[in-house]
């Protein structure tokens, strides 16, 4: 079996077989991590460039291990040590990579869009890493494997998505993946930060979290980025911990088992309490180890084959 | 296609059975003993054999699975990727015999990739090679220490071993592509 195209931009033109594939392939690489010795030698002699124009520590270090598990070569660039800074096109800097012929790119970048201008510049593989406001495709694959495995299947069950859904790529990938695997998707956040036409995208929009979460099977709680309250998409930190912050309380709403997932980091007090976020139906730490495991799988499934 | 049965139900038993009493009788007991089946067949005889060697010993030995496809040489070479199966490694390997179990022994690049896995996992005092068809053609040097038939066959030929469990009965055929 092999992934039927070069690039992974988006969860939206992924079909719900490939989804499958790549989760099935995640659930195998999982028990690598747990190995003593944690390497397999499948992907010896490739390269793979990490260009990310924008912070991140989980992201980037997943895949960067995900590589090095994989025995390929993990080189790191970060935008602001690269060429960038000296006024470098993304086109130019693509090209230039090229030219020492990885096989695949990393890309995080802050506009919407620019991973797939690069797949069409460039003859090796891109994985979307997180672009703008738009998508970040291995995060719902992760979020995706996370929840199977622990409710078994993603068939049937109601999703609540919580929080700056307008600027959130996590938010986006979830709900094109949890539909496209049978889930009822719900979201709930201040109209402030709702999208327009969202729920063209499959989803039902509510505006109070204690609407959209309950007898919910999985709660996702979105990080609010603090920096936007300054923009006056909400007024105060406070206000928002009250009305949309999951607590202990609010989760009497949803269902009795629900797990709690978080793409990090987590603004603890404000969009998640503590006590939550740690408690036992937080799988905030299975998510990230979860994260390694799909990163192998993107990288065997889309370069483990012969070169075309 | 044509396709000729070459061993029933009766036969792979009385292999299974034979392959048991060689293996106590090799290793002088079954103390240490690990045996790691190859997914998919190879986990479902290393289990019967686990089965054979309890009745016999009354002892039960670890069974686990190992998927070699991470290690295979043509993963770069082939179009298509294999599929992955499941690597379970139940106990540490180290000081331990191990038993690699696969249904048919083809070209041994697999137990070569086999081999290369136990060895990320730990130091085995030994490793045995167990197989129920070796069918020649080796392109490496490896040689299988239980055996349960040879079959010289052409490299046209496939050998297929079907398992109660995985095919509702227990039968090895021989399939040919041309008309004989």
């Amino acid at each position: 079996m092999r992934l039927k195209r070069k690039d992974i931009l988006t969860i939206e033109d992924l079909g719900r077989d490939e989804i499958e594939l790549i989760l099935s392939t995640a659930e195998s690489f999982k028990e690598v991590s747990d190995r003593e010795i944690k390497k397999v030698p499948t992907l010896r002699g490739r390269t793979i460039i990490n260009l990310f124009y924008e912070a991140s520590t989980r992201t980037r270090t997943s895949f960067e291990i995900a590589a090095k598990r994989m025995s390929a070569d993990a080189i790191n660039i970060s935008a602001s040590s690269s060429s960038a800074v000296k006024g470098e096109t993304l086109k130019d800097t693509a090209k230039n990579l090229e030219a020492m012929s990885p096989d695949c790119i990393v890309l995080r970048h802050p506009s919407s869009g620019t991973p797939q201008i690069l797949s069409r510049l460039l003859r090796c593989s891109v994985i979307n890493a997180g672009d703008g406001t738009h998508e970040h495709p291995s995060q719902a694959l992760l979020d995706l494997l996370t929840v199977k495995q622990r409710l078994g299947k993603i068939q049937g069950l109601k999703i609540a998505i919580i929080g700056d859904i307008l600027h959130s790529r996590v938010a986006r990938s979830n709900i094109y993946g949890f539909a496209k695997l049978g889930a009822e998707v719900n979201i709930a956040g201040p109209p402030t930060m709702m999208p327009c036409e969202i729920e063209k995208t499959g989803c039902r929009a509510f505006n109070r979290i204690e609407d959209a979460i309950k007898d919910a099977d999985v709660i996702m709680m979105l990080r609010i980025q603090l920096e936007r309250q300054k923009t006056g998409l909400f007024p105060t930190a406070r206000e928002y911990s009250q009305l949309f912050g999951l607590d202990s309380k609010k989760l009497e709403y949803a269902k009795k088992n629900v797990v709690i997932l978080h793409p990090g980091p987590v603004n603890r007090g404000i969009e998640i309490s503590s006590d939550v976020a740690d408690g036992k139906y937080s799988l905030i730490l299975e998510q990230v180890k979860n994260g390694v495991a799909v990163r192998m799988a993107l990288f065997y499934l889309l370069m483990g084959g012969a070169r075309e | 296609m044509k396709k000729k049965s070459i061993i029933d139900a009766k036969g792979i038993e009385r292999a299974f059975t034979r392959i048991a009493h060689e293996i106590i009788e090799k290793n002088k007991g079954i103390e240490d003993i690990i045996i790691l089946g190859i997914p998919t067949r190879g986990v479902h005889i290393a289990k019967r054999l686990r089965d054979i060697l309890k009745s016999i010993e009354n002892i039960n030995l670890p069974v686990g699975s190992l998927d070699a496809t991470l290690y295979r040489d043509d993963i770069g070479m082939k179009h298509d990727q294999p599929i992955l199966k499941e690597t379970d490694i139940p106990v540490p390997i180290d000081n331990k015999k191990v038993i690699i179990v696969d249904d048919v022994l083809f070209t041994g690049r697999t137990i070569r990739a086999a081999m290369n896995v136990i060895m990320d996992f730990g130091r085995p005092s030994s490793i045995h090679l167990a197989v129920l068809i070796d069918r020649g053609h080796r392109e490496l040097p490896i040689r299988p220490d239980y055996v349960g038939k040879n079959v010289p066959t052409s490299i046209q030929e496939t050998v297929k071993v079907h398992l109660k469990e995985t095919d509702g009965v227990d039968e090895v055929v021989v399939e040919a592509e041309n008309e004989a």
